[in-house]
């Protein structure tokens, strides 16, 4: 499948227009006018491959012939200044998009080789294989054991209690919840704390054993003690999993990924090893924003 | 900038008439709300005064002797006989030993109206309950007439009303109050029977039946139908012209004056299906489709104030649509769609006008014992009594009030107490 941005011509000039009337960008305007992303977007061992990808709102374009590749059990960290269509993108590897009305996804992502927008995948078992943890901790009105719980049984993953039993508590123990809540696993889990919530929602997405876990801005709701347990639990993770995890917080990029992409008003600008991209990054629009100059 | 210290005056100087207004405000709500609770207290009061008096019932002394040759029976078990008997030759005859003095024919019409016409009835109960009571006497307690509970009652509250009743009755009466053969006791007719011509003898219990059946009906009917209509609408359904229609439609319906429901009722469920008339079956499905758009109307509010987090959090982990609405959206807005159900079935309740129009308006007796079985309801049975002329009539009327309030505020409760119930679940 080749696609190329269309019919965007006049999405296009709105985002030029909007780009001249914010003063300081209009020197970068010509870096991205005809953009092409700079940096190493492909890798030898991808899990998921993102080819020329456009995401539409109705008539507005979010996210403009994006390429980049996933690599296996390796932290991608999407940055770039908010309302750049990071959770966009994100949101069309699970196609989360799907709910939302007049979303559309041009171009092609695909998992270990399969077509992601094929009419012959089923997405019950894509969002199975491919997890995700959102921005606000959202923990279903339900127990502690529920919660972690519900992915197992829904995807018929366990013969017994017994074994159900195991996968909750493994889960748990992953998520770095388990002393924690071990005595009171039949309580809410909208009773935890705002960080305990989010590890609880981590260990409810990969209670289902996925093989990619998405993770949009997970620490923008926490404090510095619950993020910084939470970047380690993202560390541990990686050796396991495929993580691509959006974010505002450079340090936090920097801290957890091994690949970080920047977006710019719905371009893909540079994608890089993290430690080139926050010491010497290839694009000027990047350095601009990780020296703080915008964002 | 200004300086600080001038700032700080005017803020304070804003105050002032920040919390002047304040005060205004907070005085208005309260006046309003004090306002509303009178209201209610004011009504609540003058129903309860008028209609406590219905659950007592004035009865009279008589020396009842159940003489076997007067009512020709030999054996109770022989239904013939039974049948055939006079009762009202008892209290008739016990009448008549009471006051001698009485001889001329339309005397003793007057006298035999002091009791009941139903009394005659009651004997016969009596007897069958304690049949080693035949050919024996004993006093009993006989339920009066309306004219003479009317007045003992009034007399009671030292306001005598003696216009229904004949001089030479009112010295009958002032004797068995002199005789403390004249009393009153507590009304368990009134909710053990069903209506009757004659206002002491009537009850409400035929009306609560007829009220709970048709009020089942509905329940079966427009709750499953609302609730499924509101999650397909809300969850299912495309967004499309049809859709919006649809939409508009309901919301339309919700407003439709409900004797129109009578109308239809008539014209569709009579006159095409011959659905008989007066049964609750009937008042039922009117009143189901009556109540159908408020229960869709609550059911998608309820629906649409689940958060959508928890459905991207089910979606995200796999869980199929169907899934997602089954497991969470349906749960979590159960109490919501819950409350609005028992609000339209209050609703449906309190309803009479399109019952008027499919004749649960007739004149019943008898005490219904099932959905086909020709019925009245509550408010039916309010307004029937409230259109009668007798005196007596006007305490029933209120009492009858009494209990369709108990039941709307019975089920308001529950509706709370299952919200209560429901949130704490999860
Ligand atoms: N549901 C939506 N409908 C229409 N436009 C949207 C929607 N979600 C996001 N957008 C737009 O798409 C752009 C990218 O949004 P998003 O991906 O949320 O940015 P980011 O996550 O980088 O802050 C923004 O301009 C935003 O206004
Ligand atoms: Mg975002």
């Amino acid at each position: 499948m080749s696609t190329t941005v269309v019919s965007a011509a006049e999405t296009d000039s709105n985002t030029r227009s909007q780009h001249l009337m914010s003063g300081d960008q209009t020197n970068f305007l010509n870096d991205i006018q005809d953009h092409v992303t700079v940096g190493t977007c492909f890798s030898e061992n991808a899990k998921m491959s993102i080819k020329n990808v456009s995401v539409f709102y109705g008539n507005k374009q979010a996210i403009f012939d994006a390429s980049v590749d996933i690599t296996e059990n390796q932290v991608i960290a999407m940055i770039g200044p908010s309302g750049c269509g990071k959770s966009t993108l994100l949101r069309s590897l699970n196609r989360m998009n799907d709910t939302i009305e007049g979303c559309r996804v041009k171009g092609h992502i695909s998992m270990d080789g399969q077509d992601l927008y094929s009419p012959k995948l089923d997405v019950v078992e894509l969002r199975a294989r491919v997890g995700m943890v959102f921005q606000k901790p959202n923990p279903f009105p339900k127990s502690i054991y529920d919660n972690v719980a519900y992915g197992p049984k829904i995807h018929g993953l366990t013969d017994s209690r017994y074994e159900l039993d195991e996968i909750v508590e493994e889960s748990l123990r992953r998520a770095g919840l388990w002393d924690e809540v071990r005595d009171r696993l039949q309580q809410p889990g909208t009773g935890l704390s705002g960080g305990q919530q989010q590890r609880l929602c981590i260990a409810r997405a990969i209670a289902v054993s996925p093989e990619v876990i998405l993770m949009d801005e997970p620490c923008s709701a926490l404090d510095p003690i619950a993020t910084a347990r939470i970047e380690e639990l993202i560390e541990e993770l990686s050796q396991n999993f495929t993580i691509a995890i959006v974010t505002h917080n450079m340090q936090q990029a920097a801290r957890v990924s091994h690949r970080t992409a920047y977006f710019h008003l719905g371009k893909l600008i540079e994608v890089n090893p993290t430690e080139q991209v926050f010491t010497m990054p290839e694009h000027n629009l990047t350095e601009s924003y990780i020296t703080g100059r915008f964002g | 900038m200004s300086k600080p210290s001038r700032n700080l005056e005017r803020i304070q100087r804003s105050l002032v008439s920040r919390y002047r207004a304040e005060k205004a405000f907070r005085l208005c709500g309260i006046a309003a709300v004090t306002l509303g609770l009178l209201a209610v207290l004011v009504l609540f009061a003058d129903i309860f005064l008028k209609g406590k008096s219905a659950f007592s019932a004035t009865y009279i002394q008589l020396e009842i002797n159940y003489d076997q040759e007067v009512l020709g029976i030999d054996d109770l078990s022989d239904e013939g006989a039974l049948m055939l008997a006079d009762w009202d030759r008892l209290h008739k005859t016990a009448l008549r030993q009471e006051f001698p003095q009485v001889r001329k024919r339309s005397e003793r019409r007057e006298l035999y109206a002091l009791v009941s016409n139903g009394a005659g009835y009651d004997l016969k109960e009596r007897l069958l309950s304690e049949p080693e009571l035949l050919d024996q006497t004993e006093k009993f307690w006989i339920l009066a007439d309306d004219d003479i509970d009317t007045y003992y009652k009034s007399l009671l509250k030292g306001r005598a009303y003696t216009a229904r009743l004949s001089l030479a009755q009112l010295e009958r009466v002032k004797q068995l109050i002199d005789q403390d053969r004249i009393e009153l006791q507590f009304n368990a007719n009134f909710l053990s029977r069903g209506d009757s011509r004659e206002p002491e003898q009537v009850g409400i219990k035929g009306a609560m039946f007829g009220s709970f059946f048709t009020l089942v009906i509905t329940l079966l009917l427009s709750f499953p139908i609302g609730i499924a209509a509101a999650i397909y609408l809300e969850e299912f359904a495309e967004k499309n012209r049809w859709t919006e229609f649809i939409e508009v439609n309901i919301n339309n319906l919700a407003a439709v004056p409900s004797i129109i429901f009578g109308l239809l009722g008539l014209a569709i469920f009579i006159n095409f299906f011959n659905v008989p008339r007066s049964i609750p079956f009937l008042g039922g499905l009117v009143l189901a489709v009556m109540t159908l758009p408020t229960i869709i109307i609550t059911s998608r509010a309820a629906i649409k104030s689940v958060p959508p987090s928890i459905r991207e959090a089910a979606l995200g982990l796999g869980a199929s649509p169907n899934q997602v609405v089954l497991h969470y959206v349906v749960p979590l807005a159960m109490p919501g769609m819950l409350t609005g159900s028992i609000i339209g079935m209050a609703r449906a309740l309190g309803e009479t006008a399109p019952l008027l129009m499919i004749g649960m308006v007739a004149f019943i007796a008898d005490v219904p014992g099932g959905f086909t079985d020709p019925a009245t309801v509550l408010p039916v049975q309010i307004f029937l009594w409230a259109d009668s002329p007798e005196r007596a009539f006007i305490e029933k009327t209120s009492a009858a009030i009494m209990v369709l309030l108990a039941f709307l505020i019975t089920m308001n409760l529950s509706a709370v107490w299952l919200r209560k119930k429901l949130e704490r679940r999860w």
